[in-house]
């Protein structure tokens, strides 16, 4: 008789812990046949309120540390994906229906997007702050600085490289994050959490969610302490509706229009994500 | 009382010359409104200075197609240095006709004329200067090799600051390549009605500038334009966020200059002859009509008694009455709508607890004034801790330790400007690091420069005006372009 496998349990990923959904739901994933593959959490409004609570008290700790530090945590993730590299092969090439070669393109690429996301961290002040040359006895300087709590509706059609590339733009410019996975393939999210939970990125500072788009998504948009929000993942005609709700504090919305995730991000997905600061102090004796 | 009597100083107002009426400015020439007309005042004197046409939706859309042909056929196909060349020259001719503008400026809004003389409109035409220079080195503003303007842009701007939150809007949307509808706001729309003499003086294509005044309506038809590509608004945080959701799904690319309840903090070791006159220049300037306004200050408890004793004297010394007069610090409240909005707030402060100090002033009998004011005992959970007061009323805090000066500094959802007072240069850098807001001021405050981008964090807005990041507003980003 063949040996039974030991599947895992997958769970939210929420301040560094690995919870069930308060609410004691989960939802069926299945295969591209239909197959059965696990039944992951089915997150709920407290589940998301508490991830941007987890994310808010990890903010002070994650926007403070060095921009070096940020790098070499980024690439600690790269390391460790590297290690697991058939792992998150199987599991994208299972999620998203596509063959082990297509696959590990994929995951290549995701893991050569933390690397030049890591490579950011320390270059962003340089290339988008300025020492301003104002017209009189003032020093004065601009410098950019993470927006605070940013949620991402993760890519539908890119189950962990669409996520990564999200990720990494709020992680190194400092941003911390609550995630809502893809909802048909939510698996290769819950494995990077793995990672990330023994990777150096402190706990709170990434939240991972999966569950029901159309419902987790409106209570992110809404919440009064989320200070930015990407809807990737987000169906077109609930755009409007979202990118509305989000004007209640005034969120900073990003709605990219689907794009070819193994393409180099531009500039602009990080900077979508920084607020600029000026500081002016006197010049004297 | 004070040492020496003040001989009155005031200003002539011969230079300026007010017609009767004005219509809206469309097209290079100045046409009759649709709508109703409506009187500008002097709000120090109530005086009626004109009569100013309404814009309609039927205005706004003359100017949006008179804007979109300027665009098409002129403006776009200019090359960059020219473009650039007609803004050197509106710079100069504001400089020229600087005292014409700062005495209009003031007869309309009540701020004193030492203020616009100084302040506004230097500072309007050196954004004209500074923004003429980068129409032709767009290519090194950092977005991008080629950037492209959006087109047509549809302005609305505040009363407090009538001509430079103009030049704020129309120099970085000219530099660009954008053509403008500006809607001036309606208590004030004297000073943008004379730079359209501006515009036709330095011979600008018709239709590249045009103004409709109005209220609230003429704003709304401006932003539901199906025709504008982008809008930029000044003002309150309540219909900035109207606007955000009225825009949602459109193609409409949107900055949002909104309000702000500034902490400006004061640690012990602050220099203290510099801390109180930061203190007043944070809530006093322009009657504390300033969205980035000192509102909150949170003294370090130790120094408290000194710091209020010194500031209350301070306050006494203050000249508040006739803006025209050069020896006045504190104008006139600029609407009898705003006087009656800081009164209401403020007497919030006296009914939940906190304890009023007014500087000992007489107010003029006609026009609309309100003294100076502190409120003590002020705690956070107070109206007048939270909400914007945006007149000179000064909401009065105190903290122990630096963290705690942070966190109640940050407990806000505006994220405007901050202050920060201390003579230790480390102290500065770790708080300015920590204040969840756009513009900090250390040992300074209410300092302005086109150089220097200004804007918000959180709830006071979206963008910047001003320095290189000021032009990303005006220029298409990412997938737009």
């Amino acid at each position: 008789m063949s040996r039974i496998e030991v599947r895992k349990t997958y769970k939210l990923f929420i301040g560094g812990a690995f919870p069930r959904s308060e609410s004691g739901r989960s939802y069926e994933v299945v295969d591209k046949e239909g197959n059965f593959i696990a039944n992951p959490a089915m997150a709920s409004r407290k589940d998301a309120r508490d991830a941007v609570v987890a994310a808010r008290s990890a903010y002070v700790g994650w926007s403070g540390a060095t921009a070096y530090n940020r790098g070499q945590v980024l690439y600690r993730v790269a390391e460790l994906m590297e290690a697991r590299r058939d792992e998150f092969i199987d599991e994208v090439s299972l999620s998203e229906g596509i063959g082990k070669g297509k696959a590990g393109k994929i995951v290549d690429a995701a893991i050569d997007r933390w690397v030049w996301y890591a490579g950011w961290s320390d270059k962003l002040g340089s290339i988008l702050g300025a020492t301003n040359p104002v017209a009189g006895p003032y020093y004065n300087f601009s410098i950019p600085e993470p927006v605070g709590v940013v949620a991402l509706i993760a890519p539908q059609d890119s189950s962990l490289l669409g996520l990564i590339d999200l990720l990494g733009a709020a992680l190194t410019t400092g941003n911390t994050v609550v995630a809502l996975a893809s909802e048909a393939s939510p698996l290769p999210a819950i494995t990077l959490s793995e990672v990330l939970a023994t990777s150096d990125v402190p706990g709170g500072v990434v939240n991972i969610l999966t569950g029901r788009t159309k419902e987790v998504a409106p209570w992110l948009a809404s919440h009064m302490d989320v200070d930015a929000i990407n809807l990737a993942g987000v169906a077109a005609e609930d755009v409007r509706n979202l990118a509305g709700e989000a004007t209640d504090n005034l969120k900073r919305v990003i709605a990219p229009k689907s794009r070819d995730w193994l393409k180099t991000p531009t500039l602009e997905a990080m900077t979508s994500l920084l607020e600029v600061k000026t500081v002016w102090h006197p010049v004297g004796i | 009382m004070s040492l020496f009597k003040y001989a009155a100083a005031p200003e002539s107002r011969a230079i300026v010359n007010i017609a009767s009426s004005y219509g809206l400015f469309i097209d290079g020439e100045f046409v009759d409104g649709t709508g109703t007309a409506f009187k500008t005042i002097n709000p120090a004197t109530e005086e009626v200075l004109s009569e100013i046409a309404e814009g309609s939706a039927l205005d706004v859309d003359r100017a949006v197609k008179a804007a979109r042909r300027a665009y098409s056929k002129v403006w776009s196909k200019m090359p960059a240095a020219e473009r650039g060349k007609y803004l050197y020259r509106i710079a100069r001719i504001m400089q020229e006709r600087a005292r014409e503008f700062a005495v209009l400026e003031t007869l309309n809004n009540g701020k004193p004329i030492r203020e616009s003389r100084d302040v506004d409109v230097p500072l309007a035409a050196a954004h004209f200067f500074y923004h003429a220079g980068w129409a032709d080195k767009l290519e090194h503003a950092g977005v991008g090799s080629a950037p492209k303007p959006h087109g047509v842009v549809g302005q609305i701007i505040p009363w407090n600051f009538p001509l430079l939150m103009l030049s704020w809007k129309v120099a970085p949307a000219l530099a660009t390549g954008n053509t403008v509808v500006l809607k001036p706001a309606e208590t004030t729309p004297l000073t943008a009605l004379l730079f359209a003499d501006v515009c036709r003086q330095a011979g600008l294509p018709a239709g590249v500038v045009n103004i409709v005044t109005g209220a609230g309506a003429t704003g709304a038809a401006l932003v539901s334009h199906p025709d504008v590509n982008k809008i930029a608004f000044t003002g309150s945080t309540k219909v900035g966020k109207a606007i955000a959701r009225e825009i949602v799904g459109t193609e409409k690319s949107v900055t949002l200059e909104l309000g702000g309840k500034g902490a400006n903090i004061v640690f012990d070791d602050a220099p203290m002859d510099e801390t109180i006159e930061g203190i007043v220049n944070g809530i006093f300037f322009n009657q504390g009509h300033v969205c980035c306004a000192g509102s909150r200050l949170l003294i370090q408890e130790n120094v408290q008694d000194e710091v209020l004793d010194r500031l209350r004297k301070r306050m006494a010394q203050l000249r508040v009455g006739d803006p025209m007069d050069k020896n006045t610090d504190v104008g006139a409240i600029n609407s009898a709508a705003q006087l009656g909005r800081i009164t209401e707030l403020s007497n919030t402060g006296d009914s939940e607890g906190a304890e009023r100090w007014s500087a000992p002033c007489d107010l003029p009998a006609k026009g609309f004034w309100y003294a100076p004011t502190i409120f003590t005992g002020v705690t956070q959970a107070h109206r007048i801790a939270r909400e914007e007061i945006f007149g000179p009323v000064l909401s009065v805090l105190t903290f122990r330790t630096p963290a705690e000066a942070i966190e109640k500094a940050n407990n806000t959802p505006y994220g405007l400007s901050a202050g920060i007072w201390t003579d230790k240069g480390s102290r500065i850098l770790w708080t300015a690091a920590r204040l969840r807001a756009g513009v900090v001021w250390a040992n300074t405050f209410n300092r302005f420069d086109p150089t220097s981008p200004f804007g918000g964090y959180k709830e006071s807005g979206w963008g910047r005006e001003g320095g290189r990041h000021g032009l990303a507003a005006y220029l298409k980003q990412g997938e737009q372009a």
